[in-house]
């Protein structure tokens, strides 16, 4: 019995069985020479397409509404004390682009305590228009203070398109934003493309651990919210002669927003902070206990790169957890990825596959990271990577 | 306390492969379990059970199946298991998943402090933690990797948060929203007793007529604001690994140290 959300009209049906090989998650089935759905199916669509004869729908979705009147594409411009978070200026160069598409204006939104100097550079990497809210309360990063402040710039100002990094304080933001406005947001978006179509952002992202890309919309709702994986696409080039507004605004923070307190903030060493390094240095179970991290150490001072470990290696407790990588650790996309006595699972994988340059050093020639290495050295990473270290100090 | 903990049920994928092929996954015979992150949450929720008192209870909103997850959390030790099972909720995206749960804890007479995972395995988004706080007026605090403590008394809540760039102190308000992270804790193995209690107890499944107040219009796919429009696979990686290999290792060394200064990513 079919028990999934797909509509399988029965009658029309001709059994070929077309979409049991188009689902993507196993949710299609035939018996008795028709097609039969269950509890996987996560209305993605990929079957509809290639029905020969069309005996298969999705419950209507708002189909005949209108999304409401909207306009322009905005950036949130991530900051801490002062400083723009990568993120925001790579989000501007996209912000661009789609604005440029839709031929509408590209509004940044900076947040905090005298910021102005942020809102000039958002003028450099591509805004024309900058809504600055400066206010005592937004001096340090709370999700429901910057909710509070952003949803009544939304309600002003009506945006079609607003975009957030995906870092913590994004993802929490974004999740509070969308919640309250009642509007769609996809996560971690790794590609922002307009549909000539019919204007609406269609943004793709990683799901399932990577093993699958899903195109997502938001057809009737606005603004369409997205947050945007970190160092996929390029920061543009700043161009501190450009010319932009910068709009002073107020908001009003509701006293239930001000209830929760930042008591205290204990910065990370470069070493742990992997999201913003440009080079990792990881190790894995093959170190063999924790002072097999001491080489990696080395070579990460040397090359001003982040400690990366592998679950095995946390779970072990070699390093801590905030250095782990994969699933139910970090998402890294550092330019460089040394990977080092890490046999490369497809959880680990998950978490740095998208890496720019991945490096494998590794006893096993046919441990599987080497399948997704750029360049790699069969060998003992105690000898491996202390050469490499002198190789580069030699060099560098 | 009432402490709700949400977990969600999915495909164990530690041995999905894709068929390169056809573009599909491949996921014969596949089980699922609880998200991984949401053990810690049930873990937690134990602990401060334990600790303060009170009861916790765990809900699941997803196909009947999801029922095994359900047991399994109560044989850890939570008292009362609410799956959320009705074709009408099928399909949901997070803005609908996260108003349906908030919902079902209005109906359960709220909450002291609701726990999620950080993220949903299959999903990956993280929002619904969020989104339930944003739904019912909580503080959401996320990325938690240690309470430090809760005083009933005051109401308040003392966490520590695992961000970017570093650890961050915050003290909320109860009731509040704790999605956690791997490091809190080590959840602990259901006890004989516990899955014999389970087998015993009730589950009770709820449908859209046991939420009051809620409108229909939000539930599901046809409240959902997203809509995916195509799934497809991800792009290989071109080419294959270059080894450098042949004379020692300290020329093999050599030899990369020399391409990645070329490549200048050094
Ligand atoms: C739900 C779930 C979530 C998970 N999440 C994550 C996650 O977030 N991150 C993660 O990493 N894993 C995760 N895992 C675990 C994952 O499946 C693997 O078990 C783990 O990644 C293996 O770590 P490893 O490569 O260090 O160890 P191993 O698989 O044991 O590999 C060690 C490697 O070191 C090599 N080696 C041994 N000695 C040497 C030496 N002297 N020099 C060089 N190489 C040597 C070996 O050949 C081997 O390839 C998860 C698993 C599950 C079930
Ligand atoms: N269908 C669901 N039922 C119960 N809890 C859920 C459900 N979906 C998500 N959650 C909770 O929300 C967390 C984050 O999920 P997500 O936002 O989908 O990544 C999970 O770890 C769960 O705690």
């Amino acid at each position: 019995m079919s028990s999934g959300i797909l509509i399988i009209d029965k009658d029309l049906c001709i059994g070929c069985a077309a979409c049991v090989a188009a689902c993507p998650f196993g949710a299609l089935a035939m018996e008795q020479g028709v097609a039969t759905v269950d509890e996987r199916c996560t209305a993605c669509s990929a079957c509809l397409e290639v029905c020969p004869v069309e005996a298969l729908s999705l419950p209507t979705r708002q189909a005949d509404l209108q999304p409401p009147e909207a306009r322009g594409v905005w950036v949130w411009v991530e900051q801490a004390g002062g400083v723009a978070h990568g993120i925001s200026w790579e989000m501007m160069g996209q912000g661009r682009r789609l604005a440029d598409g839709l031929q509408v204006p590209l509004t940044a939104c900076v947040l905090g305590e005298r910021v102005r100097d942020l809102a000039m550079e958002a003028i450099a990497f591509g805004a024309e228009r900058v809504l600055l809210v400066e206010h005592p309360e937004l001096a340090r990063f709370r999700t429901e203070t910057y909710a509070a402040a952003l949803e009544q710039l939304i309600e002003q100002e009506r945006p079609e398109i607003l975009l957030l990094g995906a870092s913590s304080r994004g993802r929490d933001l974004a999740g509070s934003v969308a919640t309250s406005l009642h509007t769609g947001l996809t996560a971690d978006c790794t590609g922002l493309e307009i549909d000539p179509a019919n204007g609406r952002l269609l943004q793709t992202r990683p799901a399932y651990g990577g093993n699958i890309m899903a195109t997502i919309s938001t057809p009737v709702h606005r603004p369409q919210m997205a947050t945007v994986r970190h160092r996929v696409f390029a920061v543009p080039q700043p161009d501190y002669g450009r010319r932009g507004e910068i709009v002073p605004r107020e908001v009003t923070l509701p006293p239930a927003s001000l209830l929760s307190t930042v008591l205290s903030f204990v910065p990370a060493s470069d070493e742990v902070n992997l999201a913003e390094a440009r080079i990792i240095v990881s190790g894995g179970a093959g170190l063999g206990g924790p002072d097999g991290f001491a080489p990696l150490r080395e070579l990460a001072d040397l090359l001003g790169g982040a400690i990366g470990a592998s679950r095995a290696a946390v779970d072990s407790g070699w390093i801590p957890y905030a250095h782990q990588v994969g699933q139910t650790g970090r998402t890294v996309r550092p330019e460089l990825y040394i990977a080092c006595g890490i046999s490369g699972a497809i959880q680990h994988r998950a978490g740095m596959s998208t890496s720019r340059t991945i490096v494998a050093i590794n006893t096993d020639p046919h441990a599987p990271i080497f399948g997704l290495a750029t360049y790699g050295i069969v060998g003992d990473c105690q000898q491996v990577v202390p050469a490499l270290t002198r190789a580069l100090r030699a060099r560098l | 306390m009432h402490v709700v903990v949400c977990i969600k049920s999915v495909p164990e994928t530690t041995q999905v492969a894709f068929n390169p092929d056809t573009g599909t996954m491949i996921r014969e015979g596949l089980g699922t379990i609880i998200n991984p992150f949401d053990m810690y949450a049930i873990e937690e929720a134990l602990r401060i059970v334990e600790r303060h008192g009170g009861r916790a209870t765990v809900m699941t909103m997803g196909p009947p199946q999801a029922a095994q997850e359900l047991r399994e959390a109560m044989a850890m030790g939570c008292e009362r298991g609410v799956l959320l099972s009705a074709r009408a909720f099928a399909g949901a995206d997070t803005w609908a998943t996260a108003y349906t749960l908030s919902a079902a804890i209005r109906a359960l007479g709220g909450a002291d402090l609701v726990l999620c995972g950080k993220q949903a395995m299959d999903g990956d988004t993280g929002q619904v933690g969020p989104g339930i706080a944003s739904q019912l007026g909580m503080a959401p605090l996320t990325y938690v990797w240690r309470i430090r403590e809760i005083e009933p008394a005051s109401g308040r809540i003392v966490v520590e948060r695992l961000l970017e760039e570093g650890t961050e102190i915050v003290s909320a308000p109860l009731p509040a929203v704790v999605t956690v992270l791997k490091g809190i804790n080590t959840p602990r193995y259901p006890t004989r007793r516990g899955l014999r209690r389970a087998r015993r107890t009730e589950l009770e499944v709820w449908g859209p007529q046991d939420l009051p107040g809620i409108d229909p219009e939000c539930l599901g796919l046809s409240g959902s604001p997203t809509q995916v429009v195509r799934v497809f696979s991800p792009e290989v990686r071109a080419g294959g690994v270059r080894l450098f290999e042949g004379g020692t290792l300290e020329t093999a060394a050599d030899a990369l140290a020399e391409q990645l200064i070329a490549d200048r990513l050094v």
